[in-house]
């Protein structure tokens, strides 16, 4: 299989890659890693003009803290994120899930904001996003938006950025509380697209309350989820077994699972309910492990 | 468009289709046919290649991305005419059957040990779960990594 036709860029800069967009729109694509464009392209899912290819833009992968946030470049590849051992203790469910995202060679060219961009709703950041309370900071030709992940997916492969925008970064706020998280996942196979997974971080408040609870699923909608009423259930409420049982049932409620080779809708929820019920038991463990 | 890179530490600049693969150019424009198609469909990791010393799967990547890089097939491996301390293993503990998904296996294990010098069994299966053996052999595989890893060991050892 090989791709339809198209015409190549690989600007220099960033501001090129911004013109470039807004006179082409629609026709064109931005490449980055390439693990999920090139497929698509090679099975003539999709067929752009012009693709153009932001590898040579400066300035774009990495990732540092600063102003109490944890700022991952656009083109970050899954890989670096795996090996950020840093994280550790602040970001847990960032260094569980980069490891479970497809395989070692994918991750190894794959990267964060392409991933995030193509909105697979089967895409394990989406989740991750949500869940840490992530904003993504886009630009065009006209300037900058800093966007929220919650309400950024919008349908499968469909999000809220515009055909002229770029992800440049994503912008994790750092809690000051004690936090844990992590991320389950549910597939076939190494490299298989997840059956069910679901991403959890909680933030711990002085009074050993919950302060903030983030809770994202994946594979279970027609985008990435935020369990919403599920978080509400959490925040303010001392850790407990029924506080965490009923978070995870309001979690499944909020699945929109549909049935397919890899599971029945009623299991792919039940699912999800088990993973968020074990993710807050482990998230909630990791928090209050760092006050001893 | 012109594309230039090295491989095998040979610079090459060729004229190719922007639509055009990279195992494609490999195996086509540039006759090594060490670099397999196995899935075509980014699953099976026959078609690794090392990109800037990372393996990665040589049928999801175009030939532009490959500009000013340096890429590393299995031709790239053996040195004057000795083989590379991975090949080894694979020589000595019959890594293979019928020997499809090698070349990816080779330059998987070869960069695990390179990052990792002394992975254990658990590391090493999952260095490896990107690149399929349909022969199923992968208790060898394991074994022949093993053996590289401490070959290169005992060579270090050696020199210091």
């Amino acid at each position: 299989m090989f791709p339809a036709a198209f015409d190549y860029t690989a600007p220099g800069a960033l501001d090129e890659v911004l013109s470039l967009l807004g006179q082409h729109g629609d026709d064109a694509k931005v490449l980055a890693g390439g693990q999920s464009l090139i497929p698509l392209l090679k099975l003539r899912f999709a067929a752009p003009v012009i693709l153009v290819d932001i590898g040579r833009v400066d300035g774009l992968e990495g990732i540092r803290r600063e102003n109490g946030h944890v700022r991952i470049g656009a083109r970050t590849r899954h890989r670096d994120v795996e090996s950020a051992s840093d994280l550790r203790g602040t970001l847990d469910v960032l260094l569980d899930a980069a490891p479970l995202i497809s395989d070692p060679l994918i991750r190894n060219m794959g990267t964060v904001g392409g991933s995030i961009c193509h909105a697979d709703p089967a895409g394990d950041w989406g989740a991750v996003m949500l869940a840490v309370g992530a904003e993504f900071v886009v630009k065009s030709a006209s300037g900058e938006r800093v966007v929220p992940a919650a309400g950024f997916f919008e349908g499968p492969f469909t999000t809220g950025l515009h055909a002229d925008e770029v992800m440049t970064e994503i912008r994790v706020p750092v809690e000051t509380g004690r936090s844990g998280g992590t991320y389950l996942k549910l597939e076939r196979k190494v490299g298989d697209f997840a059956s069910v997974a679901a991403a959890v971080h909680v933030v711990l408040g002085s009074d050993g309350r919950i302060a903030t609870a983030g809770i994202g699923l994946c594979a279970v909608g027609a985008h990435s989820i935020k369990a919403t009423a599920a978080e509400a259930a959490l925040v303010g409420q001392e850790p407990s077994d029924e506080v965490i049982a009923e978070a995870a049932r309001l979690a499944g409620e909020a699945a929109e699972p549909k049935a397919d080779i890899r599971g029945s809708a009623e299991y792919k929820r039940d699912v999800a309910r088990v993973f968020v019920q074990r993710g807050l038991h482990t998230a909630i463990d990791r928090a209050q492990g760092e006050a001893a | 468009m012109k594309v230039t890179f090295e491989i095998n530490g040979a610079e090459k600049s060729v004229d190719v289709e922007p639509r055009t693969l990279v195992v494609d150019l490999i195996r086509t424009k540039l006759g090594m046919t060490g670099t397999h198609i196995g899935c075509d469909t980014s699953n099976c990791g026959a078609c690794t290649v090392l990109l800037d010393g990372r393996p990665v799967k040589s049928c999801t990547l175009l030939a532009p991305m490959l500009e000013g890089k340096t890429v590393t097939t299995v031709e790239g491996l053996a040195k004057g005419g000795k083989l590379d301390a991975i090949q080894e293993g694979f020589h000595a503990e019959h890594g293979l059957q019928c020997g499809f998904c090698t070349p990816g296996m080779m330059l998987v294990g070869k960069a695990l040990i390179e990052a990792n010098p002394h992975p254990t069994e658990d590391e090493i299966r999952w260095g490896i779960s990107g690149n399929i053996c349909r022969c199923t052999g992968y208790m060898n595989i394991v074994k022949a990594i093993q053996h590289a890893a401490a070959a290169k060991t005992a060579e270090t050892a050696g020199v210091a």
